[in-house]
């Protein structure tokens, strides 16, 4: 059994981690990521060629992971691989030794690098979670039999701030009647978004990591709110970010993603942190609040 | 010409459950020369659905399904027969049946599936389009087809890119599953959208042989041989 699913049957507040695998094979600025979090979460998310910007492998950074004795959410999208390619990466993943699978559909390709690309989505997360259900019955989506039955702890995602909500919840349970084991969300600024959220899924009696994408600029703030899909960070908060020094900013955004954390942490069943590169302010956040 | 076939009774009938009084709207288009629909095989099915303890209300033949125009102004003649029915059963491709999902404000459900005849099929649609994915999922959607509304053609729902009606791959293009969850929404049908179908069998959208050997294809191959 993984940790991360340990620790959430155990009803421990979980922490999880995120890296998004390099542009190219210098994994340097990765490595230094990796080891700000090693010892300060349950598990690392590793991103799938993450906003459709081509770059190295989720499985392949999730391995690595393993081999050096962390625990991996290896993250699989539905848009650059079919059926068959996405059970064979499962099986590849399950023999290295990962278990947690978190499945998305996947943004399109026109939001990213390669926009010519052909969009494959033979599955969607919904469909991905019953494959990974049929391959932990032993049997692959054909039926086919498997020599050796893999073991996976499958999570999915929802955004709690999408508008209308309703579908999103609808789909959720949908995820859930797949299969999905665990949730993260997308970020949330509000705490009253994730209230408000959490007790319309309260019956699905899942475990919710609620997403905290640090602050690193008003810019930023501005920038998601127009673009970023049920992404809503509040007028107050784009105030205090861009009220401080360029110089006090990082431990500002900190401040404020702890202080986050500390707001929603009895409404949710953990947290996700996506630090965007800003891992080495890990040790602050968590203090911030009152986690470490 | 479009291709289709057509869906097994039983299919029809389970997604039909609860709609006992039926309309069956059919296109004398292309159904009619691929003999799948036209006003025998209307009656044919008219006379299995009232086997099955139906009510047929009324039968309508539409000459094309895909211009939405005339579905509305003939559809217009049969308001009462309409009004009276709790579903329509719509006997043509996929484009025919969301056009005519889009003019009448009840529940359709498609009786054939389309299957690919590798495209340019010379109809005259306004928005509505068909992918012939060959296995027509419209009785789930609400009469919108999410093959080629959703840019992802996702079966399952809503992805996190749709945000206020919108999808995330254009500026002003609606989210075709936020349309869905509309129309289920106002017809009260949204337990729809826990349902989970099956996974897509993309060998139906291969071109059959079938779907090649037109009358053309026998002047030029059978003819000269």
């Amino acid at each position: 059994m993984s940790r991360l699913q340990e620790a959430l049957e155990a009803g421990e507040f979980v922490v999880t981690g995120e890296i998004g695998p390099p542009k190219g094979i210098d994994t340097h600025e990765m490595d230094e990521e990796i080891e700000h979090l090693r010892g300060k979460v349950v598990a690392i998310n590793v991103t799938d060629i993450q906003s459709s910007v081509m770059r190295l492998g989720s499985l392949t950074v999730s391995e690595y992971l393993v081999r050096q004795d962390l625990e991996p959410v290896y993250q699989m999208v539905c848009r650059d691989r079919n059926r068959l390619a996405l059970q064979s990466d499962l099986l590849s993943g399950a023999w290295v030794g990962i278990e947690n699978i978190l499945a998305l559909t996947g943004d399109h390709q026109v939001l990213g690098d390669h926009p010519d690309a052909k969009g494959v989505f033979d599955l969607d997360s919904v469909s991905l979670l019953q494959t990974i259900g049929s391959l932990m019955d032993g049997r692959d989506l054909a039926g086919n039999e498997l020599a050796g039955v893999p073991k996976f702890f499958p999570g999915a995602v929802v955004a709690p701030g999408l508008e209308p909500v309703e579908p999103q919840v609808l789909k959720m349970e949908k995820k859930v009647a797949a299969g999905a084991r665990f949730f993260q969300t997308q970020a949330v600024y509000d705490p009253r978004q994730l209230e408000a959220f959490m007790k319309q899924v309260e019956h699905l009696k899942v475990p919710v990591l609620v997403g905290i994408v640090l602050l690193k600029s008003a810019g930023m703030a501005k920038f998601m709110n127009k673009n970023v899909a049920g992404v809503f960070v509040p007028d107050h908060l784009i105030e205090e970010i861009g009220a401080a020094k360029r110089k006090d900013r990082k431990k500002k955004s900190a401040e404020i993603a702890g202080r986050l954390i500390r707001e929603m942490k009895d409404m949710c069943q953990g947290v996700h942190m996506m630090p965007l590169g800003w891992t080495d302010m890990t040790d602050d956040i968590l203090g911030h609040a009152g986690l470490a | 010409m479009i291709v289709t076939e057509e869906k097994p009774l039983s299919e029809v009938l389970e997604a039909m459950a609860g709609d006992d009084k039926v309309l069956i709207v059919g296109c004398a288009g292309c159904p009619e020369g691929w003999q799948t629909g036209g006003p025998a095989k209307v009656a044919e099915l008219a006379d299995a659905l009232r086997a099955k303890g139906k009510e047929v209300v009324d039968t309508v033949m539409i000459d094309f399904l895909c211009n939405k125009a005339l579905v509305g102004l003939r559809l217009a003649r049969c308001l009462d027969a309409l009004k009276a029915a709790d579903a329509v059963l719509v006997v043509s491709c996929g484009v025919g049946v969301q056009a005519t999902a889009a003019m009448v404000d009840k529940p359709c459900h498609p009786a054939l599936n389309t299957i690919s005849s590798g495209g340019a099929q010379g109809l005259w649609p306004s928005s509505e389009r068909c992918q012939e994915c060959g296995n027509c999922v419209l009785s789930l959607t609400g009469g919108i087809c999410p093959i080629t509304t959703c840019a992802k053609s996702m079966l399952n729902g809503p992805c996190g890119g749709s945000h206020k009606q919108t999808c995330e791959v254009e500026p002003n293009r609606p989210c075709g599953w936020y349309r869905i969850y509309e129309r289920l929404k106002a017809q009260g049908r949204l337990d729809n959208l826990k349902k989970l179908p099956d996974i897509r069998n993309y060998r139906k959208m291969d071109v059959p042989m079938k779907a090649r050997s037109t009358i053309r294809w026998a002047l030029e191959v059978e003819e000269e041989a």
